[in-house]
């Protein structure tokens, strides 16, 4: 009862209980955490918008995204994945989410930012029904903790519209 | 050395009935851990409760040797969420973003893109050949928690098999041995 063994597995047993208990409470700490981001994505230009060889059409846009969410961020918090997606319907499909741009906050202060630019990825259609189509622009942002459970929530922006014609 | 004499001692002194009650004591402890197991998968709806991240595709949120809590509901698939899918033909299962989705009518079947953080391009290239979309038959669950660095006894037994051995080797003996 005495011997090294015992004394080191007891201590080893303890040491993963306390560490596994702490774990769950920094996690559980989360849900306390109050929470207020706020986003505004401006589209500025429409670049270019075709159909493209084997039928799908493409657009090309430029946006001014500006975003503070630096209340997301709380002491368990290891970085804050946000994406800006356009979301519309089909006479096909009934939800088309298309991610157009996304960016790694790895701290609170570079949470606060403006950004203007081009999509990073290509807003391309299942098939060709863009045209003079109404679309939603959501901010979604991803929690991802130092430990523990992950928080994933968005802001949606409606009101957007793309042009009538190819150009 | 003294515990190797020690050992090889108790191994000469065990009667019939005291190795009987080691196994099936060694039995229930077996069965109880499969059976919280098997709960713990029913529970959460996906065929594996866990997985260890084993490549950086994911850096900086995951390193390799973390490991994810996985849930599968039935709640629709959404841009943003982390899946764990299989491509037919590939055993290793991959951790990754959805960035795209397009959800068919009235069967609720869902075509799926997906691409790792910390890669350039989306996963085309990782899935089968001609195959553009996933669909939901694909994934195996969503990644809802997080444990960072616990996933590395995996990932070491896996990339040097002579530790498992050696492992369970040294358990055997000590159960054998042991006297209580």
């Amino acid at each position: 009862m005495h011997s090294f063994g015992y004394r080191a597995n007891a201590l080893l047993t303890f040491a993963v209980t306390i560490l596994a208990f702490i774990c769950a409470i920094a996690s559980f700490s989360d849900n306390f955490s109050n929470q207020a981001p706020s986003a505004q994505i401006q589209i500025l230009n429409i670049n270019w918008f075709q159909k493209q060889p084997h039928g799908n059409d493409e657009v090309s846009l430029t946006m001014n995204i500006t975003a503070d969410l630096q209340s997301l961020f709380t002491w368990n918090t290891k970085q804050v994945f946000a994406f800006v997606a356009a979301e519309y319907e089909t006479s096909k499909n009934t939800l088309n989410q298309v991610s157009l741009w996304d960016a790694i906050i790895p701290e609170k202060e570079e949470a606060n930012f403006w950004i203007q630019i081009s999509n990073k990825y290509r807003f391309i259609d299942q098939g060709h029904n863009l045209r003079g189509k109404d679309f939603n622009l959501t901010l979604h942002w991803h929690v991802m903790p130092k430990t523990g459970k992950m928080f994933a929530d968005k802001i949606v922006m409606s009101g957007y519209r793309l042009p009538n014609a190819y150009r | 050395m003294g515990l190797v004499g020690e050992t090889v001692d108790s191994i000469k002194s065990i009667q019939i009935r005291q190795l009987l009650t080691q196994a099936i004591r060694l039995g229930m402890i077996v069965t109880s851990a499969l059976i919280i197991w098997k709960a713990l998968i029913c529970v959460t709806g996906s065929d594996s409760l866990v997985v260890v991240v084993l490549s950086e595709s994911m850096e900086p949120g995951f390193q390799r040797g973390d490991i994810l809590f996985l849930h599968m509901s039935k709640d629709p698939i959404r841009a943003g969420e982390i899946v764990v899918f299989n491509i037919d033909g590939r055993d290793i299962p991959i951790v990754h973003r959805v960035i795209m989705v397009h959800e068919r009518e009235n069967t609720g079947e869902v075509d799926v893109l997906t691409k790792g953080d910390n890669n350039p391009e989306d996963d085309r290239l990782l899935y089968a050949k001609g195959q553009l979309w996933l669909n939901r038959h694909h994934i195996m669950g969503r990644a809802v928690g997080f444990l960072p660095y616990v996933g590395w006894v995996t990932i070491i037994m896996t990339e040097k098999p002579i530790i498992k051995y050696i492992l369970i080797g040294t358990l055997g003996l000590l159960v054998i041995s042991s006297k209580d």
